[in-house]
């Protein structure tokens, strides 16, 4: 029969919902809450008052986790500057950059799966008369560092290529193409929001100019970011965007947010201590859900480079199965898909399509992002409810059927609607 | 987003799901909508030919919940009608009971393509004049071969 009643058991020590989009946001770790705390509430003070105790014990807990942010990603603790997001910090290193080196050229060069805040912001300057290349990306979603190679003219100025995907998890060859800017005399900057603190990032061993990081995606506050601005080999300079009373060398003006900051710094050093052994882990936790799924389900792959790619990122399409009634079957578990239906645009995701999927596969794809917190036992239920949800479907999908019965799919004429 | 109690029954105990033989010359065939669309529904009558009562009805949907619920009520309602009452039924219908938001009435729509595909695949099989315009059956008359 076609009817559903779920009959995977929860196991002992797991509550529902299940978080599993920690490429989305991450929760915070209690430990960081636990430094934020007093500057909440006793040490309340504004860190840019000079003549005070309280201004000097908010200026000390910023400095701190500016030097705990540099320590994490092989900078100096000068090269950091506070933001209230990735979104801004990309904002502010690719206008303020273009800003700055107008006079030099006009050219910049990303790629078409960064996130919207680096393609949007690169739209806006098109509009201001900046050419930009979009690179594409091999259909295991890496760019061709010859594409790059042969995209750089003497007009560019700025090569942004982010450093890992956040919907494939799949990390660009930042090292190389680090290397090359250098060797051209072009400014690398790099959306480093998802690789910080997940596996290993050095600005200096890696060719990175400016990178973009994030609070919350580290288990971390939201509403804070950070921005690394390289000091020497070479200097880069960034025009502000927004004005006022001069903070972070001039570069980001308003009062800093020290409770966040002293958050993401915490973060920061947790990431340090702990990295490694949570790469292993997770890396353990998504090989288990994929191998599950593969023993299950025909007609499943993964999507983007299985090899470059974040430990806890897996990004599979369930072929037949449209994503959003899948997920309409797991509500107790919170992942996220590429499928058009679940975005307000109705157009399915656009990093998929990048990659040469078809529009259908894409509509079938399903992120998980394992995090810290997760257990193997969620892993566990989390696989079992899939596997059965899509057992489900395929008995509704008449894709599923037309293919046992060997029909090409490919030959229908169909009407798009 | 939130689904309505009914759109969730019908996802969990989908109506009618299933095959006809869509060879014989009772059963009318549609077959709408489009993979890259995230869409496609098949729904299949069988009709009585003394009757044009439709006497049963069969679905599979590829696509969302409420794609899922809207083809699963389609089959619901359009049995026990004759194929011209089925032909009535309208996409709006289907949007009141079920409770679709404005985002999804494209599902809804795509149930009623369904209806007329399968009505017009029946009425081409059995030299019945085509009464009203089907946008569908190029799918259908595809799958059919």
């Amino acid at each position: 029969m076609s009817s559903y009643t779920s009959t995977v058991e929860v196991p002992a020590g797991v509550t529902l919902p299940i978080y599993m989009d920690n490429h989305a946001t991450s929760p915070l770790d209690p430990r960081v809450l636990e430094a934020m705390m007093p500057y909440f509430t006793s040490k309340f003070g504004n860190a840019a008052s000079r003549n005070h105790s309280f201004g000097w014990e908010a200026e000390k807990g910023v400095e701190t986790a500016r030097e705990q942010i540099a320590k994490l990603i092989g900078a100096t603790a000068k090269e950091i500057i506070f933001t209230s997001g990735a979104t801004e910090s990309n904002n502010l290193a690719i206008k303020g950059i273009a800003e700055m080196y107008r006079e030099r050229g006009n050219h910049i060069i990303t790629q078409v799966t960064e996130h919207k805040a680096v393609l949007d912001t690169c739209k806006r300057l098109e509009k201001y008369g900046y050419r930009v290349t979009y690179l594409p990306v091999k259909a295991d979603g890496l760019i061709d560092i010859e594409d790059l190679k042969r995209a750089i003219d003497d007009k560019t100025i700025l090569v942004t290529i982010m450093a890992a995907n956040n919907e494939i998890g799949v990390l660009q060859p930042i090292r190389e193409i680090g290397k090359l800017c250098h060797e051209k005399g072009v400014i690398f900057h790099t959306d480093a929001v998802q690789i910080v603190g997940k596996v290993p990032f050095n600005v200096v061993a890696d060719n990175v100019d400016v990178a973009s990081i994030s609070g919350h995606k580290i288990y971390g506050p939201k509403g804070v970011g950070a921005l690394y601005v390289r000091r020497r080999n070479p200097r880069v300079q960034i025009a502000a965007q927004i004005d006022g009373g001069g903070h972070e060398r001039g570069m980001r003006s308003g009062t800093l947010n020290v409770p966040g900051i002293v958050g993401l710094g915490k973060a920061c050093e947790i990431a340090m201590q702990e990295m490694d052994s949570e790469a292993a882990y997770l890396r353990g936790l998504r090989d288990r859900l994929k191998a599950k799924f593969e023993a299950e389900l025909d007609y499943v792959h993964v999507n983007g480079n299985m090899e470059h790619r974040l430990p806890g990122n897996l990004n599979m399409s369930f072929v037949y199965v449209e994503g959003e009634s899948l997920l309409m079957g797991i509500n107790d578990v919170a992942v996220s898909s590429g499928s058009a239906c679940t975005s307000a645009t109705l157009e399915p995701s656009y990093v998929l399509k990048a990659l040469g999927l078809g529009d259908d596969v894409a509509h079938s794809s399903i992120r998980f992002g394992l995090g810290r917190f997760n257990t193997q036992a969620e892993v566990d239920y989390v696989a079992a409810k899939v596997i059965e949800i899509v057992k489900h479907l395929r008995q509704l999908s008449p894709l599923y059927e037309m293919v046992q019965e060997g029909i090409d799919l490919s030959k229908i004429a169909w009407t798009a609607h | 987003m939130a689904y309505s109690d009914k759109v969730i029954d019908h996802y969990n105990n989908p109506r009618n799901v299933g095959q006809l033989d869509k060879s014989s010359t009772e059963v009318g065939t549609g077959l709408v909508g489009a993979p890259e669309c995230g869409d496609v529904m098949r729904l299949q009558i069988k009709v009585n030919p003394e009757t044009q009562v439709i006497e049963d009805a069969k679905f599979k949907t590829f696509g969302c919940g409420s794609a899922i619920a809207s083809s699963s009520l389609a089959t619901e309602w359009i049995k026990g009608r004759t194929v011209d009452d089925a032909l009535a039924i309208k996409n709006t219908d289907i949007v009141k009971e079920l409770s679709l938001p404005p985002v999804k009435i494209h599902c809804s729509v795509l149930a009623e393509d369904a209806i007329r595909a399968a009505i017009g695949d029946w009425k081409k099989k059995n030299g019945v004049a085509e009464t009203v315009e089907s946008t569908s059956t190029s799918a259908a008359a595809a799958q059919a071969q």
